[in-house]
């Protein structure tokens, strides 16, 4: 089981090693100490291995993520698992802005709350999220499913596309084109099994609220243009 | 008695000129702007108000046919542990798939390939034919992510952060939904049919400090391999520059706006952003107060249509120049052959820019299946690849005869202005004069 103590390795070295990783290979559960806010850890990771940082990281941690789970034991700075293809990233702590910015795949999970433009322009990924989320979020988002168990701030699902958003709590305000829908049978049984992903088991899927894109905006219409 | 008054001749208005008026009654007809493709249209400052001296007593000049002028350049020496090499000094700039048809993105991968040089995606994703048909392929990274992935990330040669584009410095971009096949719909993760947004800024950075952290990533992703590139549109040339360079760029990519875009508003195209030739002396000057000329190269883009053109970026400080509309007409667009199609759109062979609304009778700029049968990929490939070697044959021919050996030992010494305008911008002196505005001289 490697560990990469990042106060005496330097990044290079740990997202190598990471980015050596071949099929086959035994090393599969990697640590990794004093992260110290450090940016870009174990960034572009396409292995199936399991990474467990103890501590908080900077920026873009878990960025473009493949097939990898990954551990954050404390808080992520902005665009965590940015861009994520596949695979899980749980952050136990908080998130900054942008967590799961443009993910394609893959579960994200923020066990606190996540700040502004969570899940901006998510083309896939799953977030779920315990706590709340900040202004702007699932912003042009346009696949994946958005989920808070806590409240959601302004302007939330502005210029949505496809993505779903199911908030527990309170909603500051909807952004424009993004309406509340009917929680039909489909939806429960969606949310029932992405909080079970997450591994949440003390929320209900009924007590969520779901929202999506009224798809008004879809294509260009100048009387529209006051919604902008 | 009656007053005769003898007629004149109508008199037309230069401000309400007929294109003026006609766009007049085109926004009152729809009450929506309008969007077109390509770049400024109107008359700006250019390389032609440049003109170069040529050797005389005081400089001699090459021999035109047998003496060497070298034209290849490194791109990405700075970081990347694979900066590139191109024989030519002009590199194919990024258009994307879904804007141009997918034999034309072809087109364009095998001239680039014939001629030595690179070609680049764009916005929606690295397709198949261009990177199975480009030797070097840069790989756009732009603010909508459309198609962004990791695999594409690791097999390009190249990463060009895009900040802004020349036609639009600020602005986002449109698909309209007409171009939007099922292909470019999953490419891009949307449904068929749709207005595709393209985001004017990035999802998840904003200003330099983030800059400098998104460019670790990337780097850390592609293990430091890849050059990558800052693309931005000529605003602020010389602080956008020094930026890049203090976010850890390897090349700067600077887009004046005379530079193409596959749609956008035309109020935006023609109002929005800085001439190519007033930009790259800020651009050159910013890379020289930092100590980093010819260490992080600067490709120049924007209105560049033959060697002349090229070598005058080259002899203001640029390491290569990028083209996106010559390219294009090199392979067919606007090509008179069509001209009773282009007259059928109300338009012209030589002023289509509908480029958005997918109905190029070239098959250039749509996603029409049948339109795009028109782009033989070989044959226009061919084209592109003869139309870059004349142009860096002229760039030779230039160098030669102002004594250089290489395109990159122009310089600007060996030009004069035509205009005041020029002369200030480009910092050369008028002609016949050695005046420079805001220089001296006399």
């Amino acid at each position: 089981m490697p560990t990469f103590d990042l106060a005496v390795t330097p990044l290079r070295d740990l997202n190598q090693a990471l980015h050596d990783v071949a099929s086959g290979d035994n090393d599969l559960q990697f640590d990794v100490v004093n992260p110290r806010g450090h940016h870009a850890v174990a960034a572009g990771v396409h292995a199936p291995v399991s990474i467990d940082i103890h501590g908080s990281v900077g920026y873009y941690c878990g960025g473009m993520n493949e097939e990898a789970v990954i551990t954050v034991h404390g808080s992520a700075g902005p665009g965590v698992a940015e861009n994520m293809m596949s695979g899980r990233i749980t952050i136990k702590g908080d998130a900054s802005q942008y967590a799961g910015a443009t993910g394609c795949g893959g579960l994200l999970v923020i066990e606190g709350n996540a700040s502004s433009r969570c899940g901006i322009s998510m083309k896939g990924i799953d977030i779920v999220v315990r706590g709340n989320i900040g202004h702007m979020s699932a912003f042009m988002a346009q696949a994946g499913n958005l989920v808070v168990l806590g409240d959601a701030g302004d302007a939330l699902g502005d210029s949505l596309y496809e993505a779903r958003i199911f908030v527990r709590g309170k909603v500051e305000s909807l952004g424009a084109d993004c309406i509340e829908k009917e929680m039909r049978a489909e939806h429960i049984e969606l949310l029932s099994a992405l909080l079970a992903k997450a591994g949440i088991t003390d929320a209900r899927p009924e007590e969520f609220s779901r929202y999506g894109s009224s798809r008004k905006l879809y294509n260009f219409n100048v009387d529209n243009a006051d919604a902008y | 008695m009656s007053y005769h008054n003898p007629p004149t001749k109508p008199r037309l208005s230069a401000t309400f000129d007929e294109y003026t008026m006609s766009e007049i009654r085109r926004a009152a007809a729809t009450g929506i702007y309008d969007i077109r493709g390509g770049g400024a249209k109107r008359k700006l400052p250019h390389f032609d108000d440049l003109l170069f001296l040529g050797a005389s007593i005081s400089r001699y000049p090459l021999e035109g046919y047998r003496e060497k002028c070298g034209t290849n350049v490194v791109l990405g020496s700075r970081y990347a542990k694979k900066p590139i090499e191109l024989k030519i000094p002009i590199t194919i700039a990024g258009m994307s798939f879904g804007s141009l048809s997918g034999p034309a993105k072809e087109a364009l991968g095998r001239g680039a390939t014939i001629a030595g040089t690179s070609t680049t995606t764009g916005d929606g994703g690295m397709t198949e034919e261009e990177r199975g048909h480009s030797e070097t392929l840069v790989y756009q990274y732009l603010p909508s992510r459309y198609g962004m992935n990791p695999q594409d990330l690791r097999r390009c040669d190249a990463i060009e952060i895009v900040v802004g584009q020349g036609a639009k410095p600020g602005g986002g971009g449109m698909l309209l939904g007409q171009k939007i096949s099922d292909r470019v719909a999953e490419m891009r993760t949307l449904p068929k049919g749709i207005d595709q947004r393209s985001a004017s800024r990035h999802p998840d950075w904003t200003g330099p400090d983030d800059l400098e952290i998104k460019i670790l990533e990337l780097r850390e992703i592609t293990n430091w391999e890849k050059p990558i590139y800052v693309k931005v549109g000529g605003a602020r040339p010389y602080y956008d520059t020094a930026l890049a360079v203090k976010a850890g760029a390897d090349v700067v990519v600077l887009d004046g706006m005379q530079g193409g875009t596959a749609a956008t508003q035309e109020v935006f195209i023609e109002h929005v952003g800085m001439p190519t030739l007033a930009c790259i002396r800020p651009a050159v000057q910013a890379l020289q107060d930092l100590g980093m000329h010819r260490k992080v190269q600067l490709i120049v883009s924007g209105g560049i249509r033959n060697g002349a053109d090229v070598a005058k970026a080259l002899a203001l400080g640029a390491d290569a120049v990028s083209i996106g509309t010559a390219a294009l007409i090199a392979i067919g667009e606007n090509d008179p052959r069509w001209a009773a199609e282009y007259e059928a759109l109300h338009t012209t062979a030589a002023a289509y820019d509908d480029w958005h609304e997918g109905k190029d009778p070239a098959g250039i700029t749509t996603q029409d299946p049948e339109l795009m049968k028109r782009v033989d990929p070989i044959t226009a490939g061919r084209r592109l690849a003869n139309y870059l070697k004349v142009m860096a044959l002229e760039a030779q021919t230039i160098a030669r005869a102002c004594g250089k050996n290489h395109v990159h030992n122009l310089e600007p010494e060996d030009l004069c202005a035509l205009t005041i305008e020029a002369s200030a911008m480009a910092q050369v002196p008028l002609a016949g004069t050695s005046w420079i505005p805001g220089k001296g001289g006399y």
